[in-house]
């Protein structure tokens, strides 16, 4: 730790400089925030490399996920390495990358040619036979162009979605409490006299929605569409989060951020190596336990597993991380393609290991499945129980 | 200006001492943190893992500050009336009603003697000759709309009351936020606020910080408590216990007299470092055994 680390130099302007840096790096630095910065100085030391770190650090940084990227920052800049920081810091890639090819896609397309020669649905997806045959067809047999009808399909449709009476009141024409904040002001009205009582509502808020899609070769087929759907999702709704695992798991959520679902899908592909691999399901649903199920699964979120169930791990730990999700989120819906096929039965160890613990079993292999888990969900009542859609229940 | 405190945190080194002589450990970017928070006047934000001491840094800074401590405890549906200010509605309708009976218009019911006073406009109250430590604990409890209430009390220290005007604090409040992340706090209220985000202890200051909150506490012991819970802390829990559970331990520890522990002791105190069944049941079943290997080493 060096008292004097930073040379004598003209400090106003070289934090107006690092601000500029930590903006073209995709930092959000206010100028409010700048001159803050700037101000401090009146007490600390310019030329102490730790005052100008940890004073810049707490004007300029404002999310614990930069801190990294703002360390390796400040070390480029100035030059030098404040203390506490690691020696090498790897860059986060905060640039689009122009890795140009859809790789899941077009791997996809490829293999759906040689099956699909004919062109089995016309560009025009919004007609309604077309679309009804869409609506149907099992999302693994699908020609490129299908995909790409089913795409706009995904992108257009407004999904209503899961919803909860949260604790926010909002004044109602109707509602079971008097709002005695405007109480006085309708009776000063009306010189003093009570003549409409104002009433208060509970608000109506979308729940929070959490998946965990399994992108393993098994899995591939079906995630890529559900990754389309998710992203529909997170962009009408605002708050769904989103993971993709196979033997670990990743964080996609600012991926499915991007407005472009084509980018959105590229930039998953590039951050996931997973693709095809193996299975490690309970691993997977244990890393998400212990690192992010208590920020993510507050406030009646419902959390959604997509997977098939083909388990390479240990099948009791599966059945133990699906019960601890069960008792953190409101409703724990495992969505399994596989349904799709009418003698399917979860016999795999893992399936069936995970199934004593779930709340719906559902079907996701094509869009009427899809269309009945939106429906499933709307009828979801304010508290755990009402209607569980378990169809292998059913079927034993 | 914060008046009574005005001398005290007059570097980030007096900081750093002040806080240790109150029994809380800081390192140097918190110290920094804070210092600028004071002379700056600017909200500071805590984020952190729960049990690291954000909200005891509250407590700390008001016992220095010798000034009053105005505490809001954030929970979903928390809204203006509850957080900022009320009318009295019974006051206020006996009165309209009074008035109909006679004559004279009925405005001045909404007046300062007919406002209830909820922590935030207390906190600013221009009445005030000592400037409060305000804490706004667990924001992210509270849901996204009660936020925006929050931006004009945090940039100007000041509350618009419609009915009334505004009030605005001559003694601005030393503003500490804290949040567990349990959702990301909105980007406009970070930018108002200076931002910490404090971590588990390293080992050393871990023991600094038993030192001062478990007198009597036995170096040997104190070392193998923290050794424990820094291994503790790198296993996948599905609860990963705080610094708050370390000095808990700590206390359990002293009152039951242990020496030093040994795998029985651990066993039967696991309640005070671990809260989640899982994980209680995985280290009664050997982790505990391993770790306490471990430290024996």
């Amino acid at each position: 730790m060096t008292a004097h680390g930073l040379p004598r130099v003209d400090i106003t302007g070289s934090l107006v400089r690092f601000a500029g840096e930590l903006r073209r790096a995709g930092l959000s630095v206010g100028t409010s925030q700048l001159e803050v910065l700037l101000r401090a100085f009146q007490w600390l030391d310019p030329t102490s490399t730790e005052h100008v770190y940890h004073a810049s650090r707490t004007t300029l940084l404002t999310r614990y996920e930069d801190a990294k990227l703002f360390d390796a920052l400040f070390q480029a800049f100035w030059g030098v390495r404040a203390a506490g920081t690691p020696q090498r810091v790897p860059l986060a890639p905060r640039q689009q990358r122009q890795s140009a090819r859809p790789q899941l896609i077009n791997l996809l397309a490829q293999r759906a040619f040689p099956h699909d020669p004919e062109v089995q649905v016309d560009d025009r997806s919004h007609s309604s036979s077309d679309a009804e045959v869409l609506r149907r067809k099992d999302f693994s047999t699908l020609s490129a162009l299908e995909l790409a009808a089913l795409r706009r399909l995904l992108a257009t449709r407004r999904w209503a979605f899961a919803e909860r009476v949260s604790r926010r009141k909002l004044s109602r024409a109707r509602g079971p409490r008097l709002d005695l904040r405007r109480l006085p002001s309708c009776a000063a009205r009306s010189g003093g006299v009570v003549l409409r009582l104002p009433r208060l509502a509970r608000k109506i808020k979308p729940r929070p929605i959490v998946v965990l899609a399994d992108v393993s070769g098994s899995m591939e087929l079906y995630t890529r569409v559900l990754l389309q759907f998710f992203h529909a999702l997170q962009h009408q709704l605002g708050r769904v989060e989103t993971f993709v695992f196979a033997t670990r798991l990743t964080r996609v959520t600012n991926e499915l951020g991007l407005t472009n679902p084509d980018r959105a899908l590229d930039a998953v592909c590039s951050e996931v190596v997973d693709f095809a691999s193996g299975t490690r399901i309970g691993e997977s649903l244990h890393a998400f336990n212990t690192r992010w199920a208590g920020r993510m699964l507050g406030r009646g979120a419902v959390a959604i597993v997509v997977s098939d169930g083909w388990e390479r791990g240990d099948a009791d730990l599966l059945g133990k991380e699906v019960r601890i999700l069960r008792d953190r989120c409101y409703r724990l819906i495992w969505l399994n393609p596989l349904l799709g096929q009418p003698s399917y039965e979860p016999r795999v160890a893992g399936m069936a290991a995970a199934l004593r613990h779930v709340d719906d079993f559902l079907a996701c292999h094509n869009l009427q499945s899809l269309g009945a888990l939106e429906a499933h969900l709307g009828r979801l009542p304010a508290r755990r129980g009402g209607i569980f859609e378990h169809v292998s229940r059913r079927a034993t | 200006m914060l008046n009574s405190g005005s001398g005290l945190f007059e570097s980030e080194a007096a900081t750093r001492e002040l806080l240790a002589e109150h029994g809380y450990v800081a390192d140097d970017a918190l110290s920094i943190s804070l210092f600028l928070a004071f002379k700056l006047q600017r909200p500071l934000l805590l984020e952190g893992a729960p049990g690291v001491g954000k909200t005891e840094l509250a407590k700390v800074v008001s016992k220095i500050l010798q000034t009053d401590l105005i505490r809001l405890q954030c929970y979903e549906g928390l809204d203006l009336a509850q957080a900022a200010y009320e009318w009295n509605y019974p006051r206020q309708l006996l009165e309209i009603q009074g008035r109909a009976a006679g004559a004279g218009g009925v405005s001045d019911v909404f007046s300062e003697g007919y406002l209830l006073r909820r922590p935030l406009l207390d906190a600013i109250d221009p009445k005030r000759t000592v400037a409060p430590v305000l804490l706004i604990d667990e924001l992210d409890r509270a849901d996204e709309e009660f936020e925006s209430f929050l931006l004009e009390l945090l940039s100007d220290f000041q509350i618009t009351i419609p009915e009334l005007g505004t009030i605005r604090a001559i003694h601005r409040p030393l503003v500490l936020l804290t949040s567990n992340r349990t959702r990301e706090v909105h980007d406009a209220l970070k930018r108002r606020c200076l931002y910490h985000w404090i971590d588990y202890p390293s080992a050393e200051k871990e023991a600094e910080i038993l030192r001062s909150r478990v007198p009597g506490l036995s170096e040997r012991l104190s070392d193998q408590i923290v050794g424990f819970m820094q291994r503790l802390r790198r296993v996948d829990l599905y609860k990963v216990p705080g610094v708050a559970e370390s000095i808990d331990w700590a206390l359990a520890l002293a009152e039951l007299r242990v020496e030093a522990l040994d795998i029985g002791r651990v066993n039967a105190t696991t309640g005070c470092f671990l809260k989640h069944h899982d994980d209680v049941e995985r280290a009664r079943g050997g982790l505990s055994d391993e770790i306490l290997a471990a430290v024996g080493e």
